[in-house]
């Protein structure tokens, strides 16, 4: 059976991950590969570098980096953020990255999956979608683009359903009104994510206790759950993590 | 199956007792049909001691003691490829010689006869032929009628026969170990079933006679069991 996965995602700014990493034994707790190193011995599935560089210049370092990662890390890793074109997407393979995933380019311009879905096979193909709960009660969600400055009026599931189409491998989903929040995925939209497309759906933003991993499995039903903090900070490992999947009967590789 | 090298017990009690006959550090040619990375492969030869050298020259190929063909993506697209740099004749030649052969993924897919693809209708494709048989897309729904995600993306367990092939490339492997999956194809199961795994259908996870390899995940990606079954296969090339 197939294990659920969990996933360390890190910020990452002009090669460096950002954010403060508290680990005690890192020789340079600011090194994106070392960190990814420590999380595969810790058990991580594979890991995602989210490049939050903000200026197009300055690019060349973060592929530098995924060449770096290529050669030095043993499991598969993504690189997200800063996308605008097939060629960006190229470049990035080219340098090593397993998959890439992108946000407010494939709004802008759906066809960006397809293309890229055509060049490099669905599996190398993110669509990462940020959603925001549409006041009002009912269970309705907006993606938001630029970081969740904004709002597009296309809906969440609808927009899930059209990156699937355009061949998406994967979509990340990640709650706006959870993130940041510690109060676990918001496994209602996760839901419906997962419930409307046949590919992989990777629940993102809210976790800040060990139980929310097995609540966005087993009630989001999530194909795998991302953390940043809580990992970085050291309030759990990962091996913890997918212990106390275990115990509530998740299959994970441990 | 009745062509299969003895179980090759390498360096086991015994310790490394044969280098005299094997080579310490064999040049294994990654083929490189311009699909996808390569470099995380060619870097896990490396680290177990292989002479890791990429390449799309027919000449290096045969030249090489052991063949990795990687890859990701569609078949159709890699065959033509493959057919366009020329490479077709020299990975057959190679497997008729007993070349260790390492076909990862794509691959391993490209080691049948055809593999179908979903573009425009279903239209078959003619691969390598080493082994029979077409390779499909994974169903979506198992026997009893429940959908399962496609791709096959994450970790998967993967059960080995007691086929002396499989022994040699699993060696201090346990069986039903996690191994990282990504892909929406598979090859069909036959007399070079070695390994299998369980995703809405059972598949053959690794296949493989004599010293000709096809593996459905990546090795290279892994983690530790993956690193063990690249030692593996560089020592079965050693030992040659």
């Amino acid at each position: 059976m197939l294990a659920k996965r969990v996933i360390p995602c890190m910020d990452v700014k002009d090669g460096r991950v950002v954010k403060g990493v508290n680990f005690v034994n890192l020789r340079d707790a600011g090194d994106p590969i070392e960190l990814a190193s420590r999380y595969d011995e810790e058990g991580a599935d594979e890991v995602i570098f989210l490049d939050i560089t903000a200026t197009s210049d300055r690019r060349d370092t973060t592929v530098a980096l995924a060449g770096r990662a290529s050669e030095e890390l043993h499991l598969p890793y993504t690189v997200g953020g800063g996308f605008r074109s097939v060629d960006d997407i190229k470049t990035m393979i080219a340098a090593g990255a397993d998959k890439v995933s992108i946000n407010s380019a494939a709004v802008k311009d759906p066809s960006l999956i397809t293309f890229a879905s055509h060049a490099f096979g669905c599996q190398a193909i993110i669509v990462a979608i940020d959603a925001k709960r549409v006041a009002g009660g009912r269970d309705r969600w907006e993606v938001y683009t630029a970081g969740g400055r904004n709002a597009t009026g296309i809906d969440a599931v609808e927009w899930a359903r059209e990156a699937q189409k355009r061949g998406a491998g994967e979509i990340l989903l990640t709650s706006m009104d959870c993130d940041g929040s510690r109060e676990g995925f918001d496994c209602a939209l996760t839901r419906a994510v997962a419930r409307s497309v046949e590919i992989p759906v990777i629940a993102s933003g809210g976790v800040g206790d060990i139980e929310h991993f097995s609540q966005g499995i087993l009630e989001g039903e999530a194909d795998a759950v991302l953390a940043a903090s809580v990992f970085h900070f050291g309030e759990m490992t990962i091996r913890e993590v997918k212990e106390d999947m275990r115990r509530h009967g998740i299959e994970v590789r441990l | 199956m009745g062509t299969l090298e003895p179980n090759r017990r390498i360096g086991d009690a015994e310790g490394a007792t044969s280098s005299i006959t094997g080579k310490l550090k064999p040049k294994i040619v990654v083929v490189d049909y311009h699909k996808g990375n390569i470099r995380s492969v060619e870097r896990a030869l490396e680290d177990s001691g292989a002479d890791a050298v990429i390449s799309d020259d027919s000449a290096v190929i045969g030249r090489a003691d052991a063949v990795v063909l990687p890859g990701v993506g569609a078949f159709t697209d890699a065959m033509e490829t493959i057919e366009s740099l020329r490479l077709a004749d020299p990975l057959r030649d190679a497997i008729a010689r007993e070349v260790p052969f390492l076909g990862i993924c794509l691959g391993q897919h490209l080691l049948f006869e055809a593999g179908e693809e979903h573009a425009a209708g279903v239209e078959l494709t003619r691969g390598l032929g080493i082994f029979p048989g077409v390779v499909r897309r994974m169903p979506r729904v198992d026997a009893e009628g429940r959908a399962y995600k496609i791709p096959h993306v994450g970790w998967n367990k993967v059960f080995f026969s007691d086929d002396p092939c499989a022994q040699a490339l699993f060696r201090n492997i346990g069986c039903g170990s996690h191994f990282y999956f990504t892909h929406s194809y598979i090859v069909p199961d036959g007399s070079a079933t070695i390994a299998t795994t369980t995703h809405s259908v059972e598949f053959p996870s690794v296949v493989g006679k004599g010293v000709v390899f096809g593996v459905q995940f990546h090795p290279e990606k892994s983690s530790d069991v993956g690193r063990m079954m690249i030692d593996n296969f560089v020592d079965l090339v050693r030992q040659r």
